[in-house]
């Protein structure tokens, strides 16, 4: 065993030194084999993080969300609706929710304003999100003032801030009473936004939901399992346009390592010859290459990944807020959880470690199987 | 002088492998440093302000694209929100190209 591990090191150093000949060519191979693996760690990593967030977040929502349909648009929903589905085995509990959308011209942001369940907010009175805060510059006892839809100026008094660790789900929140809600919309007592249901069971949630559409047919029922479904396919989506827009930068690296690790230069064979010549072994020959597709890949995967989980978890993956952002002006400030999928990291060591290793063995197994004397010539 | 005898040692070069294995071998501790930290950071506890807010709130989405309505809840959009200035007009928030439709609009 010591034998050949013996045997093993000094083909490592041999590899290290015939690597060390070339030292431009392969410390710019291993430069742009690691951005490669940095940039598809990361995406990798920042997706599957947001994926997995979403999914223990959302855990929480309501199990149905029931929204009135008209001329295929989202309308209010008339109160007695919730009188209407009548007694469903299962529910344990339904209301109506208001909540709405408000374009802040000032910054030109999109708020989101609603009215909480848990909380009584005094008339005139509003709590934010800390994103709102943040951007507006807003603080406990500050007052701001909205253009109401009917031409009314609002004016009202910061009462709380929501905490800034969940901005994740608050950033753009103004939490106001019903009163307020109502007169600053112009929305009329007896309608609502939308109805949410507490299901008891979640095995009955399918059937609820299918009772439902049969008792209000205008309505549709948004069930949680929906929701969980959207971002998970949400997060796949992103991922895969990503990989897509470096598809590009992916091939070009693929032929780039591909002629690098197959096409041999007549250096390379004139240094096989000698190897073969001076006694090696054919096998000898594609250990010493086999270790320096392994060492380059391997480094590169190495620091590739360890520089993406730095960015990802350690600088928020601040190279991707500007695609995240978007044209939006209120952006939630968050680290994202870190996670780490076992299987993820095993495909992409896989599909970025084998190839090359592979492509840098076969050419020399061809040239080390000739003989030297044709190989040198 | 005879007698004494003097050990030789012959002049070792560093060898050429020692330095890259030793930095594989520290990288291959940080990728498991990597594991042990997103175990150890990624509890549920730093979620629990977020998930009471989603629960007494009864929120449905994630604040991540607040530019659009269609963006800003999305499992809430219905077929029409993204053309909401005519039938045809395009999309035109760049939240919209990275934001696929809602899952169950896909369903028969």
């Amino acid at each position: 065993m010591s034998h050949f591990i013996r045997r093993q090191r000094y083909l490592i150093d041999f590899t290290v030194a015939s690597l060390a000949r070339r030292k431009g060519k392969n410390l710019g191979l291993l430069g742009v084999y690691t951005l490669i693996v940095f940039l598809l760690a990361s995406v990798m990593l920042f997706t599957q993080a947001l994926r997995q967030e979403a999914g223990l977040l959302l855990q929480g929502a309501p199990e149905v969300v029931v929204q009135r349909m008209v001329a295929g648009r989202h309308d209010l929903i008339p109160a007695d609706y919730l009188e209407r589905m009548g007694r469903i085995r299962g529910v344990a509990a339904r209301y109506g929710r208001l909540w709405g959308y408000f374009y802040d011209p000032a910054v030109q942001a999109n708020y989101t304003l609603m009215v909480p369940r848990d909380r009584d907010i005094a008339d005139g009175e509003i709590i934010v999100g800390h994103g709102i805060a943040r951007t507006r510059g807003l603080g406990l006892g500050d007052f701001i003032a909205f253009r109401a839809s009917s031409g009314t100026t609002f004016s009202f008094r910061v009462a709380d801030v929501l905490a800034a660790d969940a901005e994740l789900v608050s950033a753009d929140l103004i939490l106001v009473n019903e009163a307020d809600f109502r007169a600053f919309f112009g929305i009329a007592d007896g309608l609502y936004t939308d109805l949410a249901l507490e299901v008891r069971n979640p095995q009955e949630v399918r059937k609820v939901a299918e009772k439902l559409t049969v008792l209000l047919p205008d309505t549709r029922p948004i069930l949680r399992e929906e929701i969980l479904r959207t971002y998970d396919a949400l997060f796949q989506w992103r991922q895969g346009i990503v990989f897509v827009l470096l598809a590009g930068s992916l091939l070009a690296f693929v032929i780039f390592a591909w002629d690098k690790a197959s096409g041999l230069s007549a250096e390379e064979k004139r240094e096989i010859g000698i190897l073969k010549a001076i006694g090696w072994e054919t096998a000898d020959v594609i250990r010493m290459k086999f270790w320096e597709g392994a060492l380059v890949s391997l480094g590169a995967f190495l620091l590739g990944y360890l520089a993406a989980y730095v960015h990802v978890f350690f600088f928020d993956a601040a190279l991707f807020a500007p695609v995240l952002k978007g044209w939006a002006v209120l952006y939630p400030q968050f680290s994202p959880q870190p996670y780490v999928d076992g299987l993820q990291v095993a495909t992409l060591f896989f599909f970025t470690v084998f190839p090359y290793t592979v492509a840098t063995v076969v050419p020399i197994w061809r040239a080390a199987t000739t003989d030297p004397d044709a190989v040198m010539r | 002088m005879y007698g004494s005898s003097t050990t030789v040692r012959p002049h070792c070069p560093a060898r050429a492998g020692t330095v890259p294995l030793l930095l594989l071998g520290a990288g291959l501790l940080l990728f498991a440093v990597t594991l042990l930290d997103a175990a150890w950071r990624g509890d549920d506890a730093a979620l629990a302000s977020s998930r009471e807010l989603v629960v007494t709130l009864g929120l449905t989405d994630l604040a991540l694209f607040t530019e659009a309505r269609y963006t800003r809840h999305l499992s809430q959009a219905d077929r029409h929100t993204a053309f909401q200035d005519h039938p045809l007009a395009l999309d035109h928030f760049p939240s919209g190209s990275l934001v696929p439709p809602p899952a169950r609009l896909g369903q028969p």
